[in-house]
């Protein structure tokens, strides 16, 4: 297969691009649901916590119809493009970070945040100092989020489309060959895409555990 | 303990037992292509069948590529496909046991109305895709060794041309109905069988440039998986099954199949015409 590293490449670029805006979407989201008192927080800790099990064929399928050209989102012609699988993904991502973020900071001692106030730091610091404490678990909520992109296959055939050379991915490119019964060939990208999680989970453990011992 | 376990699998098979219909093996593995079950034929067939036989049917529909590649590893016992260059290599290399002439449907290219290629009306289908190749005009492939995407590639082929590699030429490596939908998001040209394209033509803005060239035919044969190299394939069922699908009366459902929703028949039947009958 000629086009493996560009395949390997795009997959590392669209997951690692949509984890991203997850977390910049799920890191304050998911700290404000912990830390916010208002009415209809658990409704939405509920929802998001639902969403953490949304199944990607649905979110692609969601995607696949806004961004169709009959559909509300089709002028910007994204549908079949590597930013319609970064979208789907994100969706995905989104509320595992929300979710765990959320979960990482409920669970430190709620007498924290009202003694940094006390001590006189402004809100800023004091959640900058709230997400240092809970640095292990938000890790974790990172490589939950990045696990569940990096090997998702439904929401990207769907938006995606699978196209050679454009949008094809490492997951559609194991069902494409799954498909046309080269299994030696899909059991091998399988390994390089397990390969590829793992060390980047590897990595990121390292830096958690660094963090652990300080 | 031990006589409660005893007890239960004397009345699980007793169970079994009574329940069991004729055959001795009901459970029969059909591997087939996309394109038979989207278009919604082996839901008619199939429950015929197993009320006549008493064979539990389990359908594996994938492209006629892992379709092949299920055979030729005993992990299906019959296999319905369109694919026939390489069902005459499966045949000669010994991993089938009886191949038979089931029907056939065509396949049709479509594209836009906007036609930038120029290619409606166009009798031959090589000459169609020729036209396709000077324009440079978007066209989808299949990409996935399925029967449509290796007539496709049998076309450039007469047609001496190559787009492997072009930036027009896309592959999608997905089956006929999401490559349908594809083509059409993007207004390409795709060659597509005819009873996918009726069966979504409601969410298509594709229409039928290019049909009718005896090139275009998709011939469909039975398969049953060879008992001499695969002793646990269920070669009864199987030779039951291909036999029922050159039945009479099959033949006849077959030939009436999508007459009153499309105005069309999706399938003609073959059983009584041999492959020279279609120009194979």
């Amino acid at each position: 297969m000629p086009d493996i590293f560009e395949i390997t490449l795009l997959s590392l670029q669209v997951s690692a691009l949509a984890t991203i805006v997850s977390l910049l979407i799920g890191l304050p989201l998911g700290t404000w649901l912990a830390l916010g008192e208002f009415r209809g927080r658990a409704f939405i800790l509920s929802i998001v916590n639902t969403g953490m099990a949304l199944p990607p064929v649905v979110v692609g399928l969601v995607v696949a119809m806004t961004l169709w050209r009959s559909g509300p989102l089709g002028d910007f012609r994204l549908i079949y493009t590597p930013w319609a699988i970064i979208i789907a993904q994100t969706v995905i991502a989104a509320p595992v970070v929300t979710g765990l973020t959320a979960a990482a900071l409920a669970s430190l001692d709620p007498r924290l945040s009202l003694q940094l106030l006390g001590l006189g730091a402004s809100r800023g610091q004091m959640v900058w100092t709230l997400w240092r404490e809970a640095r292990l678990p938000l890790l974790a909520a990172l490589m939950a989020g990045f696990g569940s992109v990096i090997s998702e296959v439904g929401a990207s055939m769907m938006v995606g489309g699978n196209i050679r050379g454009q949008t094809r991915v490492l997951t559609t490119a194991i069902v494409l060959e799954t498909s046309k019964g080269e299994f030696e060939r899909a059991l091998a990208l399988s390994a390089l895409l397990l390969a590829i999680t793992y060390l980047i989970n590897l990595a990121l453990t390292w830096v958690q555990q660094k963090g652990a011992r300080r | 303990m031990k006589c409660l376990a005893v007890i239960l699998i004397s009345a699980f098979c007793l169970l079994l037992f009574a329940c069991a219909p004729k055959p001795s093996n009901p459970n029969l593995i059909l591997a087939t292509t996309t394109s038979t079950q989207d278009s919604g034929l082996l839901d008619v067939l199939i429950p015929l069948f197993e009320e006549e036989y008493g064979y539990t049917v389990q359908t594996v529909a994938v492209g006629s590529g892992e379709a092949m590649k299920m055979g030729e590893e005993g992990n299906a016992d019959v296999l319905l496909v369109h694919a026939p260059s390489s069902e005459v290599a499966f045949m000669d290399a010994g991993n089938g046991k009886d191949r038979f002439l089931v029907m056939h449907n065509d396949f049709i290219i479509v594209g836009s109305a906007s036609d930038p290629a120029g290619i409606k009306g166009i009798d031959s289908a090589t000459d169609a895709f020729k036209k396709v190749y000077e324009a440079g005009a978007q066209f989808i492939t299949r990409g996935d060794d399925s029967g449509t995407h290796k007539k496709e590639l049998a076309l450039w082929k007469s047609a001496a041309m190559d787009p492997a590699g072009r930036a027009w030429y896309l592959e999608t490596g997905q089956g006929m109905g999401a490559s349908l939908t594809i083509a059409n998001e993007k207004s390409a040209y795709i060659l597509a069988d005819r009873a996918t394209y009726l069966a979504n033509k409601d969410n298509l803005q594709l229409e039928i440039l290019v049909e009718g060239d005896t090139s275009l035919l998709n011939v469909y044969h039975v398969i049953t998986v060879s008992p001499d190299k695969w002793p646990k394939a269920n070669y009864k069922g199987a030779l039951a099954f291909a036999k029922f699908m050159i039945a009479e009366a099959t033949q006849k459902i077959i030939g009436e199949f999508g007459l009153e929703k499309f105005g069309q028949p999706l399938f003609y039947p073959d059983a009584d015409k041999t492959d020279a009958d279609l120009g194979l």
